[in-house]
């Protein structure tokens, strides 16, 4: 137990290790240096030279690397020279919204996607069944670039009923407008996420209906609601967090085109200001953040295996 | 098991003069054709016959204004049957030569990265140990950057193009074949005609080859098509972006985020190129479905 938990942390560890590794990297295949960037296109040579070397973009690479690594364990991703403003200090203030966007929408799809489930799993191969299926065929098929353009005008501008775009602070606009402004941008990221829900859960739940003990509760008297509901859905419903874990990459990836859609001033909102400024020390140090921490929830998903199935606890110790 | 029953109970003594009575006869499995699957592949072979023979369908240019801009859909003329953009070019024309650009990346990344990745997944599990770890650990790493990031981080470094987009959809298609490919690699790796190859001296690479890629190929291929849809998902995403094909190339997910300023009076700008990134991507889905059901034996087992 202790030893595989070990294992898991050394692993992502390593990952993440690789993973900065190939960032910093990256950086250093751009066309014309850093110095070139922040100095604009008409600095001379030496100047540009002058300088790479006190960004330490003359170093070797590992060097370079090693001088980073220094520096991001203490907190420091850098400065963007465009802006002058330390990368993690924007990276911490644009977080929340991107928090939100992602957790409402992840909240959204896991409710939608367990009711769907339950009401297709319990009547398999009915006609709800099929069409709550071909529901979320279609639903896997639109991303989110193409979800919100629809439901804003659908929402927004035949029906009135939610803002167009912008963000609503709790502190200033009260906890309602900001909900408001919310929901739009997370029902777009989250129609895939539910797809994908629906189809695990649905597939984990039949087949946990087939098992003995499942006609057992039945035999006993039992309601199906509350077989469907105390003994059939936990055990069905791990491979659940599992799946949340690996999709926050793509929901990270919804955030950055809902936040350029509705215009919200989240982390995706900055990495592509960044990239079209070509401030490659911001880009750097956003896509380090985003990375590690994907990387840990990953690990933290994995890991609570252990602790929430307990016949995976068995399995390990045995 | 019911064709077997079937077969029994007809027996010799029914066959009633068809053919040889004394045969018993075994009738065909009836498979259920599903008429979602048949619509899907019909799409993919319009739209892939429309996109390869873009140049030769008399089609308007897909750069050149053909009237005025921002017209609605109307039955007047075939480049105006989709309507005009806000620069008034034949909508019909750019969706088919986005088509083109959708499906060349999303096959072309597809095959690359699936060659790759199939090469990297068989010789980890099958060679096992060191190489095997050092293989997941690329693998990991690569699965490590959310897609949209990775795409969004080397278009930072790399001017966009085709071929610069193409390399990083491939490089989200590798570390997806190394898992797929290792996992079939290891269960066919151990069954007795592998272990009958190597006692006759067949070396490494044939039985990589010839014993064990053959294998491989249905349920990997099966993979094929939802993974070309998420590639063209990708790229629409970061053309919408504005981080992808360049203009004036046309791209779906450009043509969404060229459209979406005026969707309040002009919805068809932007319901035109959605209808055809939509068809498309629920098309693969599909028709992934459909070749996973029969080509995976995963699924069944």
């Amino acid at each position: 137990m202790v030893l595989t938990t070990a294992r898991r942390v050394l692993r992502s560890l390593v990952v993440i290790i690789l993973v900065t590794m190939g960032s910093v990297a990256l950086l250093s295949l751009a066309p014309g240096s850093a110095a070139s960037v922040i100095l604009g296109e008409n600095a001379t040579p030496d100047a540009v030279a002058k300088l790479n070397a006190e960004l330490g973009m003359d170093q070797p690479l590992w060097h370079q690397y090693a001088d980073w690594l220094g520096h991001a364990v203490r907190g420091d991703l850098g400065t963007s020279p465009v802006t002058n403003e330390s990368v993690l200090h924007a990276v911490l203030t644009r977080l929340p919204v991107t928090l939100e966007l992602a957790a409402m929408a992840l909240a959204l799809s896991l409710v939608v996607a367990v009711l769907l489930a339950i009401v297709s799993a319990a009547r398999e191969g009915s006609w709800v069944d099929r069409g709550t299926t071909a529901l979320s065929s279609v639903l896997l098929s639109v991303p989110a670039f193409i979800a919100g353009p629809l439901l804003i005008y659908f929402f927004s501008l035949k029906l009135g009923w939610l803002p167009v775009s912008g963000w609503a602070r709790v502190s200033t606009d009260g906890l309602g407008a900001n909900l408001r402004g919310a929901l739009l941008p997370a029902v777009s990221i989250a129609l895939t996420e539910i797809a994908t829900f629906h189809r695990a859960l649905r597939a984990d739940l039949i087949s946990t209906l087939r098992e003995d003990y499942i006609a057992a509760a039945r035999a006993k008297g039992m309601s199906p609601a509350y077989v469907m509901f105390r003994h059939a859905l936990r055990p069905s419903s791990f491979s659940l967090i599992t799946l949340a874990g690996i999709n926050l990459g793509r929901l990270i990836g919804g955030t950055v085109v809902v936040e350029i859609l509705f215009s919200l001033p989240g982390l995706g909102q900055l990495v592509v200001s960044s990239i079209v400024s070509r401030d490659l020390v911001s880009v750097q140090g956003i896509v380090v953040f985003v990375v590690v921490v994907y990387v840990l929830v990953n690990t933290l998903v994995d890991l609570s295996y252990h602790w929430l199935d307990p016949r995976v606890r068995k399995a390990a110790t045995a | 098991m019911t064709s077997t029953q079937r077969a029994i109970t007809k027996g010799p003594d029914t066959g009633t003069g068809e053919g040889d009575a004394t045969e018993p006869s075994v009738p065909a499995v009836r498979r259920r054709r599903s008429i979602l699957v048949g619509l899907a592949y019909t799409w993919l072979a319009v739209i892939i016959l429309a996109a390869a023979f873009a140049d030769i369908l008399p089609l308007a240019s897909y750069d050149r204004p053909i009237g005025l801009p921002r017209q609605t859909p109307s039955l007047d003329s075939l480049d105006l049957l989709l309507g005009t953009d806000q620069l008034g070019r034949s909508l019909l024309s750019r969706c088919v030569y986005g088509a083109r650009v959708s499906l060349l990346v999303g096959a072309g990344a597809g095959l690359m990265g699936s060659v790759v990745g199939t090469a990297l997944g068989m010789v980890a599990g099958y060679l096992r140990g060191r190489t095997d770890s050092v293989i997941r650990l690329i693998a990991d790493a690569m699965l490590a950057f959310p897609p949209l990031i990775l795409l969004l981080a080397l278009a930072a470094v790399l001017t966009p193009s085709v071929s610069t987009i193409l390399i990083g959809l491939t490089l989200l298609v590798v570390p997806t074949f190394i898992r797929l490919a290792r996992a079939n690699t290891l269960s066919w790796a151990s069954r007795e005609f592998i272990t009958a190859a190597r006692n006759m001296g067949a070396s490494r690479r044939r039985i990589l080859a010839r014993e064990i890629l053959p294998n491989l190929l249905p349920a990997l291929g099966a993979y094929l098509p939802v993974v070309m849809a998420a590639l063209i998902v990708a790229e629409g995403s970061l053309s919408f972006l504005g981080m992808g094909i360049p203009p004036p190339s046309p791209s779906w997910g450009g043509m969404i985020s060229d459209g979406k300023d005026s969707i309040g009076d002009y919805p068809h700008l932007v319901f035109v190129p959605t209808a055809f990134i939509f068809l498309t991507v629920f098309a693969l889905n599909q028709a992934g479905d459909h070749l996973r059901h029969r080509f995976d034996r995963g699924l069944h087992d």
